[in-house]
């Protein structure tokens, strides 16, 4: 039973870690473009999930999630275009509450909208019960779709960053943000880009996670401390490095399960964010970070 | 002539006790429970004002020191030791006279921890947390900072939570009034009502008092000297470390006495006091009441307790509270009751009472203007610099 | 005995070399200046010395024990105080309270003694106050020490950054480019002033990109030029050193 058990574990720790792994890099998207880090990110990953729901209602499913995903990018824009646009050089304290206070405004919103029940999509493919053998452990169709998703999306994210020519403008903006617009690169839009990325990004991981780990409206304030977790863990900026530091940190969460009450499952995903932090107080890729912060 | 501060404090008082007569006087004596409690979480606030306004440092898990402070003390003072009388630890406790035999609501005898040993147990351990958090978290700044305090308080909330022995979801009730002089006591019993908002009020008065002194002394000056440029105070001389450990430490002793006090007065405690959003909400009034100015949070952050406690927000009360936050930030970053604004009105003040004294003395009127004019321009140039500092903290 | 003692220290920033084994040393009561084009390490320099920076490699000893390494405030403790080449006032304060943070290190008065402002606490204060007004007497700033220091005028935040440095009585004060921004009239001005500093028994180290000041008030002159030292002497021997011409007609500054 110990292996079938474990692969078990393994594969629940995969599934948190994937998610956790996409807002991790929805994080960098726009700490890269702006030196901001968004409270507000795990909150993009519930509004996902709830509209999406919603919208299955009356939409199949593929055009539920497709509606879901531009609405919440639809947010991110207006997020970035309310806030923080206009804002002349904010001191990080102030980006700090600022985005702390939207996160709170977006669940309060989502509370009135949907109520405090728990949802979930239906699962992609067969049911609750439909099961696929992998190293003898039963393990539901669902978690393939979600691994799947999460992983193509984060190859299709580094992808555009290399290859397209807005991916390479936003780069630029990261690198050098007063030299990029003095290039003639238009910068804000670049940071509104930013914001749409990262909100669609994250609504696409809230739609395929949903049947299993199901949502409601005030999972998006554990869901950004443990992708904040998982961005420093992985460096910040470095998205195959976030994908490892989430899939770790999901392994471990669902490890810690079969030895400390559910609970305190939380707990031990922070006490390992603050075990990095003190550790390499300045991240991991320190040179990088300091000149941020 | 008294010192400012000083006034200032008799000014307070004076406003609680006309606040109390209100009160009373209108036959709503009931109010005076909200504003006891409003008060008790003012302390919280100023304490993270000293730590944010003072030394910079932002604590988004302030809540949890207040709420070790009420868990511990509720815990140890319902602890049923009757049991264990036979054990050595409970037998030293009765010999030193810190355990209390008392009977619970169903007649069945209790033996629990004396409140005032368990008080003073309850703040030692939130000041000793805070020392321990303190070391490794306030050598981060920034959103590293922020993040790893806020992870402390969400730990100290999950645990609280999640721990049968601290009552997990529902919390820990039947926590016995904390005995003070003459019968008197902190609790929650509606004939106790006005002597307890006294108490509070007092508590709240000598921890103003000793802030206010605090922040005018060197330790004070040292600590605005590490917010304006903190290499400058390393280089001459000031140990920025240990500044802003102990100030950390304090401010959350002061969460924590809240914490006891409160925990007496409500007969309870709950884990949504250590939830993160109560940690957000003492950062709001901070922010609100404006950073460096102590009565400006003390202020804002008991009208905005009352208003919440007594239901104003309704289920909006979150909501409330992110709102005034992104407003507060996009609008007035330094606070409604910024110290710059309210110097400004102290001039105008007066400037009206110079010009109403020289009208008197019959002496022209001629230069009321150049002054004020002056004024005005020298408040414009501090606030360009002070805007230029802003930009080059991290 | 040498009051300031450098020797090989060396400092390294990623790729680059911004301190390669410099060695000098600054005599008790002498006015020092370390010169060199932009990019030459002198303020990396400073920042070795005063804490700011650990050195990678060498020996820095102040009044015969070694200080490389201590944190800030420990060699300030020791007796060196420095102003900053892009003034680091602290803003919020008055310039008054500026300086008085200058004499944090003469202070005892910890959180307990402020938050119950004991006799004893009020009259240090006191104290504190009188040495902070007197120095800005003896700068010339007496005037302004109740207006916001941010918001005074370039000069006259670069006296107040001098009368902090001052505050604690150190041995030694450390003067980053103290010129910079500085017209004609007020650069004599400060020249003698730095000698005044000298007869109050403070000894000066200066970084200094005016040439005509360092070659007046200097004791001594080390050049430094990529990280390195190239001289170190007498200003009219420094003057006709053919290494250091060299560097200085490369530099289209001087």
């Amino acid at each position: 039973m110990a292996r079938e058990l474990l692969v078990q574990y393994l594969i629940a720790g995969l599934t948190y870690g994937v998610i956790y792994a996409v807002v991790g890099i929805g994080f960098n998207i726009i700490y890269n473009a702006t030196g901001i880090i968004n409270f507000a990110q795990g909150e993009f990953v519930m509004l996902g999930g709830m509209i999406a729901v919603t919208l299955h209602g009356f939409l199949p499913l593929p055009a539920a999630i497709a509606g879901a995903v531009v609405l919440t990018m639809a947010v991110g824009a207006l997020v970035e275009m309310l806030f923080i646009r206009w804002l002349v050089k904010p001191s990080v304290l102030r980006m700090i509450i600022i985005t702390i206070g939207v996160s709170i405004l977006l669940r309060e919103a989502a509370l009135l909208l949907w109520g405090n029940a728990v949802r979930a999509l239906p699962y992609f493919t067969g049911n609750e019960v439909t099961s696929v053998g992998i190293l003898g452990a039963r393990v539901s169709p669902q978690v393939l779709w979600a691994v799947g998703v999460c992983l193509a999306l984060v190859a299709a994210i580094t992808a555009w960053f290399r290859w397209t020519s807005w991916g390479r403008q936003m780069r630029a903006c990261a690198a050098n943000r007063v030299a990029a617009s003095l290039c003639g690169l238009p910068t804000r839009n670049l940071v509104t880009l930013s914001f749409v990325l990262s909100a669609g990004m994250g609504a696409l991981a809230g739609c395929v996670v949903s049947p299993i780990t199901q949502t409601q409206y005030s999972v998006g304030a554990g869901l950004a401390i443990k992708g904040f977790t998982v961005a420093i863990l992985g460096g910040l900026g470095n998205s195959l490095a976030a994908v490892a530091a989430g899939l770790l940190l999901g392994v471990l969460e669902s490890f810690s399960v079969s030895l400390l009450p559910t609970a305190y499952k939380d707990a031990i995903s922070i006490a390992v964010l603050l075990l990095i932090l003190f550790v390499r107080p300045t991240g991991l890729f320190a040179a990088r970070l300091t000149s941020r912060v | 002539m008294p010192s400012a501060r000083l006034r200032h404090v008799a000014v307070f008082l004076a406003v609680a006790a006309a606040a109390q007569l209100l009160a009373v006087g209108a036959g709503k004596g009931f109010l005076l429970t909200q504003l006891t409690m409003a008060a008790y979480y003012a302390l919280v606030a100023v304490g993270l004002s000293l730590l944010m306004g003072f030394a910079g440092q932002i604590s988004l898990g302030h809540a949890a020191f207040f709420a070790v402070g009420g868990y511990a003390s509720a815990a140890l003072t319902t602890w049923n030791l009757a049991s264990h009388r036979g054990s050595g630890l409970v037998a030293a406790l009765a010999r030193a006279g810190l355990l209390q035999a008392r009977t619970d609501l169903y007649g069945g005898s209790l033996l629990t921890v004396h409140p005032w040993a368990a008080a003073v147990a309850a703040v030692a351990l939130a000041l000793l947390l805070a020392w321990l958090v303190g070391i490794p978290v306030l050598k981060l700044s920034g959103h590293y900072l922020a993040m790893a305090t806020l992870g402390v308080g969400t730990i100290i909330g999950s645990v609280a939570i999640g721990t049968e022995a601290l009552g997990a979801a529902d919390g820990i009730s039947g926590v016995p009034r904390l005995p003070l002089a003459f019968g008197a006591a902190v609790t929650g019993d509606s004939d106790q009502r006005v002597l307890n908002y006294w108490v509070a009020v007092a508590i709240l008065a000598l921890a103003m008092v000793l802030l206010l002194n605090l922040v005018r002394s060197r330790v004070g000056r040292a600590l605005r000297a590490i917010h304006g440029a903190e290499d400058a105070a390393r280089a001459m001389g000031v140990d920025t470390a240990r500044l802003k450990l102990r100030t950390f430490v304090l401010s959350a002793g002061l969460a924590a006495v809240a914490g006891v006090f409160l925990t007496h007065f409500n007969g309870g405690i709950g884990p949504s006091e250590a939830s993160t959003m109560k940690s957000v909400k003492v950062v709001a009034m901070v922010a609100v009441g404006g950073m460096g100015s102590l009565w400006g949070t003390l202020a804002v952050s008991v009208v905005l307790n009352f208003l919440s406690l007594r239901g104003y927000f309704g289920t909006f009360d979150d909501a409330v509270f992110g709102g005034i936050l992104i407003l507060v930030m996009l609008f007035s970053p330094d606070g409604v009751l910024a110290p710059d604004l309210r110097r400004s009105a102290g001039a105008a003040w007066a400037r009206l009472r110079a010009a109403r004294a020289r009208r008197r003395a019959g002496a022209g009127e001629a230069g009321e203007g150049g002054t004020g004019a002056g004024e005005a321009g020298a408040g414009e140039a501090r606030d360009g610099a002070a805007g230029a500092g802003g930009e080059e903290r991290p | 005995m040498r009051l300031l003692e450098v020797q090989e220290v060396s400092k390294r920033f990623g790729g680059v070399q911004a301190v390669n084994r410099v060695s000098f040393g600054v005599d008790e009561g002498m006015i020092k200046a370390v010169i060199g084009p932009n990019g030459a390490g002198k303020t990396t320099l400073f920042n070795l010395v005063t804490g700011m920076f650990t050195p990678d490699d060498g020996v820095i000893s102040f009044a015969g024990e070694p200080i490389q390494g201590l944190p800030p405030h420990q060699v300030a403790a020791r007796g060196v105080s420095r102003t900053f080449q892009n003034i680091r006032l602290f803003d919020r304060m008055t310039a008054l309270e500026n300086v008085m943070v200058g004499r944090h290190l003469r202070g005892r008065a910890g959180f307990v003694a402020g938050m119950l402002r004991l006799g004893w606490t009020r009259r240090e204060e006191e104290a504190v106050r009188e040495k902070a007004r007197e120095l800005m007497e003896f700068l010339g700033i007496g005037a302004l020490a109740d207006r916001e220091a941010t918001s005074l005028a370039y000069g006259q935040q670069r006296a107040v950054e001098l009368a902090r440095a001052l505050a604690a009585d150190p041995r030694m004060v450390l003067l980053d480019e103290p010129a910079a921004g500085l017209n004609m009239r007020e650069t004599a001005d400060l020249a003698r002033l730095i000698g005044r500093i000298r007869e109050r028994g403070v000894t000066v180290l200066l970084v200094e990109h005016d040439m005509s000041l360092v070659m007046e008030i200097s004791d001594e002159v080390a050049v430094l030029s990529y990280g390195e030292k190239i001289a170190d002497a007498v200003p009219a021997a420094v003057q006709k050193d053919p290494q250091v011409v060299r560097v200085y007609l490369g530099d289209e500054e001087c």
